[in-house]
């Protein structure tokens, strides 16, 4: 049996995106800004696509930039804010939980004179709403919170965090990358002046993303040219992209999100049932689709090569798995040890996953677990 | 992490799990905190001609693909070798017979013949008090 429980990593295409990317690679395959009928078609596309994404999160289609990823929509919002204010200030504020995408955009501005300060989060992920408060200077140009956290599913206030930030007159910007369609956001009730949003994450295709921007908004762009997406971000625009992404949020149902939650929270309560294992993250204001745990004294990457091995597709923040060999930033900053960290598996749900697979994963996980922790010499089976 | 097809079976079906009840030596290497840690248990016997021969040989390793698959390859390579064929085994005899491992993975996780020699110090050392203390009888 093959079970894909990495749905955080990227999700399958849905067979109705697919259709529509064929129907626009090889049928209606024009560039947007030619003056001819096939040209047409491919603008009003883009410009259907816009319309629907727009609408997802409330906003007006003229708010939402196509970039090529969530990660470039990052770099935009943060990076061109900076540069744009730096006259203003350099101080950004950031939380210690980002994705890289504006984690390392963060680091980079630091090296190029801007200040960064990184909230903290409490055991289960979350911001302090008064330590945000009291970070807010005169000369912060940008707060940038990632709305739910990729690693442990965290889902943050970013209700709560717009208010602050309005009411300070800094820009918000939140990473939605993994919460879109997820957690609904209404940006004429939410203060969130960018949002960061991506398609292959709700079964769009890859290659694709957006960037939400407030009206009033004033933004530079990364990227020089022809002067495309109102000339913040050049290139041919991509159809295909556009048409898949907006198809993959109109598939979208509420009933996808009660049914996740509910495999999610059976596969919670079966690992916890292993000893030693520990919940990373919060139980509620959990995303949907988010399970991670922590087995003690057992390593993750072996873990997950033996769920591999089994057809269990997972992940881990085990510093054996990463590039530096460092232990997930994330898992660091809700107070794990490294060795806790170590044995972390972080299993993500699609509205594809089927409760015969949940229950296949239950059966196999606490053998795989119990095996490990065999050849383990912390484990004296307690 | 890419891993060699050797790496990836020697994790996948390890030999020589486990501990040695009355180990003649114990080598314990690697550190929690940075993610491996290993075990090694060795049995000695001296063979017909006197010489000392490492006649089993077992392991618990705490890491990765790399910790484990490693541990397993050391076992399989020190089984009935001389002390002084075994004290030689170094890690990289050990990567070599893997095929290679990641270079990343080169100096954390391979670790097993480091325990090696620690099991065999430990076992020269509890001989050296033996003797000492039947000498004082």
């Amino acid at each position: 049996m093959k079970v894909y429980l990495d749905n955080a990593a990227t999700t399958k295409v849905a067979p109705e995106v697919m259709r529509e990317i064929e129907t626009y690679s090889t049928e209606k395959y024009g560039n947007a800004s030619s003056l001819h009928s096939f040209g047409r078609e491919a603008r009003d596309a883009l410009e259907n696509s816009r319309k629907v994404i727009a609408k997802s999160i409330n906003a007006e289609p003229e708010e939402i930039i196509f970039t090529a990823s969530g990660t470039e929509s990052d770099n935009l919002a943060v990076k061109e804010i900076a540069f744009l204010h730096k006259d203003k200030g350099n101080h950004i504020i950031t939380s210690k939980i980002e994705h890289p995408a504006v984690g390392e955009t963060c680091k980079f501005l630091e090296q190029m004179g801007f200040e960064i300060t990184e909230l903290d989060v409490d055991k289960q992920g979350f911001v302090d709403l008064k330590q945000l408060e009291k970070a807010i200077r005169k000369d912060t140009i940008l707060v940038s919170i990632i709305h739910a956290n990729n690693e442990i599913g965290t889902i943050q206030p970013i209700d709560k965090i717009g208010e602050i930030c309005r009411k300070k007159a800094v820009i918000f910007h939140t990473d939605a990358v993994q919460s879109f369609t997820k957690v609904p956001i209404d940006v004429k009730k939410i203060k969130v002046d960018l949002i960061s949003l991506s398609a292959h994450k709700i079964h769009g295709p890859k290659g694709i993303g957006a960037l939400y921007k407030r009206k009033n908004v004033k933004l530079g762009t990364l990227i020089h040219g022809g002067g495309h997406e109102f000339g913040l971000r050049s290139g041919t625009e991509n159809i295909v992209g556009a048409v898949g992404f907006a198809k993959a949020v109109k598939l979208v149902e509420k009933k996808d999100i009660e049914k996740m939650k509910k495999l999610r929270d059976k596969l919670i309560d079966g690992l916890m049932k292993i000893p030693e294992t520990v919940l990373n993250g919060p139980k509620d204001k959990r995303l949907c689709n988010n399970v991670n745990v922590a087995f003690k004294y057992i390593e993750g990457e072996a873990l997950v090569l033996k769920l591999d091995e089994k057809g269990i597709a997972a992940s881990t923040g085990s510093a054996c798995s990463s590039k530096s060999l460092m232990p997930s930033h994330v898992l660091l900053a809700i107070g794990l040890k490294p060795h806790e960290a170590h044995g972390s598996l972080r299993l993500t749900l699609s509205r594809y996953t089927t409760e015969k697979e949940i229950d296949y994963a239950l059966k196999v996980i606490p053998n795989v677990v119990e095996e490990l922790r065999q050849i383990s010499p912390l484990w004296r089976g307690k | 992490m890419q891993y060699s097809k050797k790496v990836l079976e020697a994790f996948k079906h390890p030999k020589n799990i486990g501990e040695i009840k009355n180990a003649d030596g114990i080598g314990k290497v690697g550190n929690p905190v940075c993610g491996d840690l290993m075990w090694i248990y060795i049995k000695v016997e001296k063979n017909k001609k006197g010489q000392e021969i490492i006649t089993d040989i077992k392991f618990k390793t705490f890491g990765c693909v790399a910790a484990i698959a490693s541990s397993s390859m050391l076992t399989e390579i020190a089984k009935g070798k001389t002390l002084p064929e075994a004290k030689k085994l170094s890690n990289k005899d050990v990567a070599d017979a893997l095929q290679g491992l990641p270079p990343m993975k080169m100096h954390c996780s391979n670790l097993a013949a480091d325990g090696l020699k620690k099991a065999i110090i430990d076992y020269e050392k509890k001989k050296k008090d033996l003797k000492t203390k039947l000498e004082k009888v």
